[in-house]
């Protein structure tokens, strides 16, 4: 980020780059005091305040008067709904990340490996239920599974796979593995994007050298893309598990947790005591379980960003030897 | 081996087949939104109805008020659009081309937020907008979607912004240009491709976002978005299978058509996420 080059100019011109710097200054502060404003108003204070309505007993109507110290955090330790749920929240995780992100890079490689025409039309194809909404892919799914009459029952039946209609979303399993299924449907193309990204990065002089050297499809893969993928793989990784432990746009619409909170996830778990709950709201409650949530899922991310870190220094070694 | 020929014959018709069943729902979707209520249950695998029933986009559209739905979420999504990448693209300008005092501190900043744990942020959000008297406004949604640190967008626009050589800037200056009309007349239109992944990426956002615009709207079903809208016509309706399709076309297929033809921004957006 350097300053425009001044050096080569007369020095009368250089008795004013201090002024010009200045003005220079107050030019950038202007410009980012939009976003300064925006992110102490609604990044840094939310943030804030996420960390203090935990600390408070509050229906989130009249002030903050009733502070409880750590009760709240106590209370939940002791609430089975929350472990439940928070099951519920890895389960979908790791359902979804182990799903999406071999398929992905299997449909990344054949992408990236084969020169077929129409590349294009076929990654619009793959990617286009990333751009759709969750909350109407939720309900128009729920349809699709849900009526006994409806799609999946139909075609299983027309294929005599199966004899009756399966009631997929009035049991805890298959309605848990229905949301997983439509949830790595709708992720897919991002890791998909996020694979080719990681591919594309690999030179094609890599490939040339192993073919002169006689390696074959598999071969190349295991002992050379693989390989350099590997720091890549672990920032998707990353990425893919956290978007899964934050599901709720999709659990509200398709399952809305059900059957008997089955496939209600700690994003749901929260909603529904700060909004929906029949009686009066618990913001305070609502607030420790997304601080403990949040908490979990930065030392996961601290977990994953340590095996980052890892898989890169070991690139550099084999690189040096 | 096989011929590579053979090879691309088995491959396109395996992308084609797994493609079809990949938008299978979709085309249900539609399909339905044109049948009759009982053909949606009795016509099995049929994917064309006998006749047309348009009316089942009328009723979704007036009785079930998704003008009102598809009105406000434009507002929305337009209003939010121009203030993020306004906003970012000046933050990027300044931190890309100004090495001014707390330059590091403000990169930083903003991309700590990315990491550090945070709680259920909407609550206070909904405290700052009710605190503000937007409550009953869309301008209250809009404020709420604009929040976010948006660090990826602004790191787009810094890295951009500081790949530009200085002799642009400094031939801009000897045409008497100032700060501000540098960035204007000669930096931003150079800008244009981070513009439209930035704007385009926040369509997508913003158009599909459900839990901001269900939250601020409980109480004002007339401030509903296309999402929430979908969402509260299920639970009125709920035997009007098709009037649920016809609502969820329309809902979906604009966004469709947006990312159909911007799709090269939106995707190399996608990729920047890993990439930095």
């Amino acid at each position: 980020m350097s300053e425009p080059l001044l050096s080569n100019q007369k020095p009368r011109v250089k008795l004013n780059t201090s002024k010009r710097r200045h003005r220079r200054y107050y030019w950038a502060y202007l410009f980012i005091t939009p976003q300064f404003i925006l992110f102490v108003g609604l990044t840094i204070f939310p943030i804030v305040m996420s960390y203090v309505y935990s600390f408070y007993q509050w229906s989130g109507i009249g002030p903050l008067e009733n502070f409880i110290k750590w009760e709240n955090y106590k209370e939940l330790f002791h609430d089975t709904k929350f472990w439940h749920d928070f099951l519920h929240s890895l389960e979908y995780m790791v359902g979804q990340t182990v799903i999406v992100m071999p398929l992905a890079l299997i449909m990344a490689i054949l992408f990236n490996e084969s020169k077929i025409k129409g590349k294009t039309f076929y990654r619009t194809l793959y990617f286009l239920p990333v751009v759709t909404s969750t909350a109407i892919i939720g309900i128009v799914m729920a349809n699709i599974f849900g009526n006994k009459d409806a799609l999946v029952n139909n075609l299983l039946q027309t294929f005599h796979i199966i004899k009756h209609p399966i009631h997929w979303l009035d049991n805890p399993t298959l309605a848990m593995t229905v949301m997983i299924i439509v949830g790595s449907w709708k992720f897919f193309g991002i890791v998909m994007i996020y694979w080719l990204a990681g591919l594309q990065s690999i030179s094609a002089d890599i490939y040339e050298a192993a073919k002169i050297d006689g390696a074959n499809f598999f071969s190349t893969l295991w002992y050379i893309t693989l390989p350099i993928l590997k720091p890549i793989s672990a920032v998707i990784l990353l990425l893919t598990v956290v978007n899964g432990l934050h599901v709720f746009d999709l659990v509200k619409t398709l399952t809305d947790g059900g059957p008997y909170f089955s496939t209600e996830t700690i994003d749901l778990f929260i909603y529904n005591y700060a909004f929906a709950s029949d009686g009066i709201p618990r913001m305070g409650y609502a607030s420790s379980a997304g601080i403990l949530f949040g908490i979990f899922v930065f030392l996961l991310s601290i977990g994953i960003g340590w095996l980052i870190k890892k898989a890169g220094q070991d690139e550099k070694v084999k690189g040096k030897s | 081996m096989m011929g590579s020929r053979q090879r691309k014959i088995i491959l396109h018709t395996i992308l084609l087949i797994l493609g079809a069943i990949w938008i299978y729902p979709f085309i249900w979707m539609v399909s339905s939104s044109l049948k009759s209520n009982i053909e949606f249950f009795g016509s099995g695998l049929n994917l064309i109805p006998k006749i047309f029933h348009w009316e089942n986009y009328a009723r979704a559209w007036e009785t079930a008020q998704f003008s009102k739905y598809f009105f406000n979420s434009v507002v929305i999504t337009v209003a939010t659009v121009v203030i993020v990448t306004v906003v970012c693209a000046l933050t990027g300008y300044a931190l890309g081309r100004v090495s001014f005092p707390g330059r590091k501190l403000a990169m930083v900043l903003i991309t700590a937020t990315m990491f550090i744990p945070k709680g259920y942020t909407i609550i206070p959000l909904f405290e700052i907008v009710r605190h503000l008297g937007l409550m009953n406004h869309l301008s209250g949604v809009i404020l709420a979607e604009s929040a976010g640190a948006h660090v990826l967008y602004i790191l787009l626009f810094t890295s951009y912004f500081s790949t530009i050589p200085g002799e642009l800037e400094d031939a801009a200056s000897i045409d008497g240009c100032g700060f501000f009309q540098t960035f204007r007349k000669v930096m931003l239109p150079l800008a244009t491709p981070v513009i439209a992944t930035t704007a385009i990426m926040q369509f997508i956002w913003s158009w599909n976002d459900f839990l901001v615009p269900l939250v601020f709207t409980l109480n004002r079903p007339e401030l509903r978005t296309l999402a929430v809208g979908m969402y509260s016509f299920i639970g009125e309706y709920q035997t009007d299978y098709t009037g649920m399709a016809a609502g969820a076309t329309i809902a979906l297929v604009p966004i469709m058509l947006v990312f159909i033809f911007m799709q090269r921004y939106f995707i190399e957006g996608i990729a920047g996420a890993v990439k930095q």
